[in-house]
């Protein structure tokens, strides 16, 4: 029974008020699911995509992901309505519910009809991999909604829904099938003029049996798809109403405010609690392992009253830990440079450094739960609420089932929602234990939030490289401390000879996923590194790339788009200078230039980003553009600025005073085209991430002739040494 | 002690403490979520609203600042059903991405508007110090452009 099977399985049944529902089952260990789902599977939650058609005409589509900005419930719902051929204006999205039946990483599984995509093959897309694994999760991350949701689940749905639409139409009218076509949410048989809405349609076609193999549109005929759609949430989030994780009210509700033991792993050794008691509005102070909770009738009061106390606290043993200790450590596992062949005629060496990295959502982090008896509900906001509630029932103690997660929208995740990262559903669940049964919301400060993240580790790499007389590159290789894999470290190059080898250096540092994951580190490495190279060989850094991509001509043409975007080549005033890199994350290649200029005193002005992207094809012209915009100005944000720093064992940094964000006045203009390369779609939330710190730190170089190894950039001064 | 605040034209009485952050009378109190916590030290700007018609920054300023003024929030920016100017042209050029930082740069941008009606790339730079981690700030640019296009044909402020 427990045999994976390669078939996406369809399901429809009615609901109540003659509506139509149909889903994706997919891949499952369930028993009996390895057959097409019942007519009735709908009332057993059994399926996993639904479409529902109401008599109204109004289509709601559920969305196993959630909303964290990125705009991905239109681009899925886009891709089901394009084969329906149904009408935009009509079409809703809700967010599935957190139940097992609404798993969505079965489906990257089928991103090449195998059980591993087979692009693993050639060392990419990790991301894709990653999330596989979490075959159980609903989980958005690794930048899959769109191109294994999508283009496996929705799709298929979409168009097996047209088809009992067109089924239903064809018998009521008496005619056959192939006589009628479905356009703008009605059926029409032109032959004799008569049609039906969808609506219409909708109790007919759910009593029909389901197409197994549907056929989908051929994407020459896609209407709605490529087109810059506007999103569907984007009203609700100018006019206040919107509601993320931190804005849910339960009545009767109270708050809680939290102050973790400072140092990694350190626990709460005393405190007196009594200052705090006696402050107005609190009703209990709580001390766990690892904080102490004030609990009270407002947020302002719990902290406050938290102020009032001065906790003692363990370090965890860990108090002699810095970022010196860190990188020390790194610096002695890298050891010596990788062999150069004999035979090279310049041999380039180079270090670099990335410290760890905050994910500074603007939503500080919160939790809301209620305990009553032998059930949890949570409300927050998560990149997966499966494991959320299994996170939840874990700590209490509970079977899942006993464990309702409401997700809410997420004012930012950057891989900080993500599965296992699941300390404050944990901690909150906790709380709410204890003053059971009254519900109660747990805010962190953006203190809390700054000092105890999952961060993005930080890194080193060692690199060499060796040149022929004539500038050509024979090798390049590096090794690494502080993580990477086979995705991040890739090299698309034709190079004779590359590697690139992890080194061991532990520590205790709380470590995790962030926007674009390990690419983040080894876009900096790599493409700065083959910057280096080019510059020893006396070449252009665009042509030098170029010239060693004929074998991947997708790689060759983002670099080109990218490099003719930015007017690559042609003259800039003195003090200015143009810099490139490429990367593929994710099943995406993205080519970005970036034009900066470098007064004489130092200052860094970054002018212009422009991001040529293959993503295959796009779906949401709009929010893909936004995307990648979005994904540049993060990365920017971080590689001039970011910064987390670790100190006797805790992390220095507290707010956005000492932890510095971009604004307004340092965004560049930012310019991105896509390619219609017509390849397996790739993912879009974080591939415009990796290349962006080496294309800034290349151009710095080819402004002020200042090579900048270390990020954030602001450590290096960026006037030329005489 | 109680407290009158006037909020979006309509009057409250509450019974909080003077130095209670306006922020959290108006989330907690009153239940306007859409003003949102983002720093606790006016640093990022997610809780701006508008005291008299000019924006300011509720995470540090005490209740007690607003009593006897006019209090906007994101809730009351719009007016009988009808989007604020900045609201629509948010709306039409796409602005938002996860929309937490929104309703604090609406409202800075509609206090700036309100005060320099064609802003200049400069000051908006200098009047604009909002954070927003999703990377919005292209498209606030051009949003900021395009709203004030029409108040310079002869539109009313």
């Amino acid at each position: 029974m427990n045999t994976w099977t390669r078939r996406a399985f369809i399901g429809a049944g009615t609901i109540t008020g003659g509506g139509f529902l149909l889903g994706v089952a997919g891949f499952t260990l369930a028993p009996g699911r390895h057959t097409l789902v019942s007519a009735d599977a709908g009332e057993h939650g059994q399926l996993t995509t639904w479409i529902t058609v109401t008599p109204d005409n109004l289509i709601t589509i559920l969305i196993p992901h959630c909303e964290m900005g990125q705009g991905t419930p239109t681009a899925l719902a886009m891709m089901a309505a394009e084969e329906m051929n149904a009408d935009w204006r009509l079409v809703r999205v809700q967010e599935a519910p957190a139940l097992d039946e609404y798993a969505n990483g079965y489906i990257i599984r089928t991103l090449s009809g195998d059980y591993v995509p087979a692009v693993m093959a050639r060392g990419v897309d990790y991301g894709a991999f990653k999330i596989a694994q979490w075959f159980g999760f609903q989980v958005t991350g690794g930048s899959t909604a769109v191109r294994s949701t999508g283009e496996y689940g929705m799709r298929v749905a979409g168009a097996a829904a047209k088809e009992m639409l067109l089924t239903a139409a064809a018998q009521q009218f008496g005619v056959s099938m192939a006589e009628c076509t479905a356009k703008s949410g009605r059926v029409l048989h032109a032959a004799s003029g008569r049609s039906a809405s969808f609506g219409e349609l909708a109790r007919a076609a759910a009593a029909l049996p389901v197409p197994t193999s549907p056929a989908l549109k051929n994407p020459d005929t896609f209407t709605l798809r490529r087109t810059a759609v506007p999103r569907l949430d984007i009203p609700s989030k100018v006019d206040g109403s919107a509601i993320y994780g931190i804005d849910v009210s339960v009545p009767g509700m109270l708050y809680a405010a939290v102050d973790f033991a400072p140092v990694q792993g350190g626990r709460v050794v005393h405190v007196d609690t009594k200052p705090a008691e006696a402050m107005r509005g609190v009703t209990k102070v709580l001390v766990l392992e690892e904080a102490v909770v004030v609990v009270a009738d407002s947020f302002w009061r719990a902290r406050k009253a938290l102020a009032a106390l001065t906790p003692e606290f363990h370090d965890g043993g860990n108090a002699g830990v810095s970022t010196e200790t860190i990188f020390a450590a790194f610096d002695a596992a890298l050891g010596a440079p990788p062999q150069m062949p004999a035979t090279a005629a310049t041999v380039v060496t180079a270090d670099y450094k990335v410290p760890f990295l905050a994910h500074a959502g603007m939503e500080p982090i919160s939790c809301t739960a209620r305990v009553d008896g032998t059930h949890c509900d949570v409300w927050t906001g998560v990149q997966d609420p499966l494991n959320a509630r299994s996170t939840a029932a874990k700590a209490l103690g509970f079977d899942t089932d006993q464990v309702t997660v409401h997700n809410q929208l997420l004012g930012g995740g950057f891989g900080r929602r993500l599965p296992f990262n699941f300390d404050y559903v944990d901690l909150g669940v906790r709380i709410a234990k204890a003053m059971s049964p009254t519900p109660v919301k747990m805010i962190w400060t953006r203190e809390n939030d700054t000092q105890h993240d999952y961060y993005r580790p930080a890194g080193m790499s060692r690199h060499a490289g060796a040149l022929d007389a004539n500038g050509v590159a024979l090798a390049a290789s590096s090794f690494y401390a502080g993580g990477g894999n086979g995705e991040a470290v890739f090299m698309p190059y034709a190079i004779p000879e590359k590697d690139a080898d992890a080194k061991d250096a532990a520590h205790p540092i709380r470590l995790g996923q962030w926007r674009s994951v390990l690419n983040s580190q080894h876009g900096f490495f790599k493409e700065s590194f083959i910057d280096e190279m080019a510059h020893a060989a006396g070449k252009d850094p665009f042509e030098f790339r170029r010239a060693m991509l004929n074998q991947q001509p997708r790689f060759k043409a983002a670099l080109e788009k990218a490099a003719a975007m930015s007017g690559w080549g042609t003259p800039l005033p003195a003090g200015e200078g143009r810099g490139i890199a490429i990367c593929e994350s994710f099943g995406t290649i993205v080519a970005e230039v970036a034009h900066v200029s470098v007064s004489p005193a130092g200052r860094l002005k970054v002018l212009h980003m422009y991001a040529a992207v293959d993503c295959g094809d796009v779906v949401n012209l709009d929010t893909a553009t936004a995307q990648v915009e979005g994904g540049i100005i993060f990365a920017l944000s971080a590689a001039l600025l970011g910064e987390i720093t670790i100190k006797d064992g805790r992390v220095v940094e507290r707010n956005f005073r000492d932890h510095q964000m971009i604004r307004i006045v340092d965004a560049p203009l930012v310019s991105v085209e896509f390619i219609r390369s017509n390849a397996l779609l790739g993912g879009l939330g974080e591939p415009a991430v990796p290349p962006a710190a080496a294309a800034l730190t290349n151009a710095i170089y080819a402004a002020a002739g200042v090579r900048v190894r270390e990020l954030p950039v602001k450590k290096t001064p960026l006037v030329k040494q005489a | 002690m109680a407290i009158t605040l006037t909020v979006n034209g309509t009057e409250h009485l509450l019974d909080v403490e003077p130095d209670m952050p306006l922020l959290w009378a108006l989330r907690e109190t009153l239940g306007l979520t859409g003003t949102k916590f983002g720093c606790g030290i006016a640093a990022c700007g997610a809780c701006t609203v508008h005291l008299d018609g000019r924006p300011v920054r509720t995470c540090t300023l005490p209740i007690a600042a607003a009593v006897g003024k006019r209090v906007t929030t994101i809730e009351g920016l719009a007016q009988n059903g009808t989007l604020h100017a900045v609201q629509q042209v948010w709306v039409d050029a796409q602005v938002p991405q996860c929309g937490y930082c929104q309703s604090g740069i609406i409202m800075a941008v509609a206090g700036l508007l309100a005060q320099t009606p064609n802003p200049t790339d400069d000051e908006i730079d200098a009047s604009l110090t909002n954070i927003c981690r999703c990377g919005t700030f292209a498209r606030v640019r051009k949003a900021i452009h395009q709203a004030a296009a029409p108040r310079t044909e002869g539109a009313a402020s």
